[in-house]
């Protein structure tokens, strides 16, 4: 069973790609998710979960994925805000965790942005 | 919410909103009941305020906006056979507490914990995370403060990091657990 002690060899093993990414801080791309009551009870908890293990699978160390509270939206929830530096915020409405791997295969790898789940887009 | 872990992600938040500097999360499961426990040691809420946010409909209805997440958590305790406390002062912290009838048909399954605690993990900052787990005569804790040790300047915030944490708190659990379902 996983215990804190694993953590040590993770940690070994990270320590030389850190050194990588903090030269590519520069330019980040932050994905948020709305986690106020309303995303959550919407759905947005695996949705965060599906972009996490994305990132991680897929090896994206200029990604950053957090958290935000209530966006005001609450009907339109779960909410996903994309920040790339030098571009303007995307932000995604009803996301799904099907819809996060298609944002970030499209969207975050290859630039695309996934016009059909933009707001005012599915009505 | 579909999962008890989704009302214990909503209420942690609330304490790391408050700029507690110490959160406790813990989860108790005995023969009656399964009893979440969020202690933060943030800004707190007067008397008035709590009354106000416990029960948003039953009091004077304010210009400011009510949150949903105490009443929801609340409504659900007590909608399983349970109970629910909130305890609250200023400067000091809020202890909040809620108990759902373990065999209640109503009751939602506690879910991934693990995945909750994740999805707090990236933004704490500084503030020290702690959640334990007491079923079955066994006691499962996570201290932020020693993961971050162990991490020795290496971010928490780091995918591989928080998905090997959330992992380990579920494994955790379901060994605890052995063959129940809670
Ligand atoms: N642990 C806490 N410490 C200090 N204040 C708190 C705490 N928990 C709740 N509050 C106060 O009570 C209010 C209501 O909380 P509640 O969780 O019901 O909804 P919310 O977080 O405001 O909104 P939402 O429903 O979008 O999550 C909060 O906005 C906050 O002002
Ligand atoms: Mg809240």
């Amino acid at each position: 069973m996983k215990s804190i002690a694993d953590i040590k060899a993770i940690r070994d093993k990270m320590q030389a790609q850190i050194v990588v990414r903090d030269k590519e801080q520069s330019n980040e791309i932050r994905i948020v998710v709305g986690m106020a009551t309303c995303g959550i009870s919407a759905g947005a908890r695996p949705v965060f979960n599906t972009l996490m293990d994305e990132v991680s699978t897929r090896q994206l160390r200029n990604v950053k994925v957090s958290r935000s509270g209530c966006l005001g939206m609450c009907r339109l929830e779960p909410i996903v805000e994309v920040f790339v530096p030098g571009q303007d915020k995307v932000t995604y409405c009803h996301v799904d965790a099907d819809k996060a791997k298609v944002i970030i295969a499209n969207h975050i790898v290859n630039g695309n942005i996934c016009t059909e789940y933009l707001i005012g887009a599915e009505e | 919410m579909r999962e008890l872990s989704l009302n214990i992600l909503d209420i942690a938040e609330n304490s790391l909103k408050a700029k507690a500097t110490v959160v406790t999360i813990d989860v108790t499961v005995d023969e009656d009941f399964v009893t979440i426990t969020i202690d933060d040691n943030g800004c707190g809420m007067s008397a008035e305020f709590l009354a106000k946010v416990t029960d948003p409909f039953t009091t004077t209805r304010t210009t400011r906006k009510v949150g949903m997440g105490i009443p929801l958590i609340k409504m659900a305790a007590e909608q399983c056979g349970g109970s629910f406390e909130i305890t609250s002062q200023v400067d000091v912290g809020t202890t909040l507490k809620a108990s759902f009838g373990r065999h209640s048909i109503d009751r939602p399954p506690l879910g991934s914990v693990g995945e909750s605690i994740m999805t707090l993990l990236p933004d704490i900052g500084e503030t020290r995370l702690i959640f334990s787990y007491q079923a079955f005569g066994q006691t499962f804790v996570l201290d932020s403060d020693e993961i971050k040790q162990q991490l020795d300047g290496i971010p928490l915030d780091e995918p591989e990091i928080l998905l090997f944490i959330k992992q380990m708190i579920d494994e955790n659990i379901t060994t605890i657990n052995g063959g129940n379902v809670i």
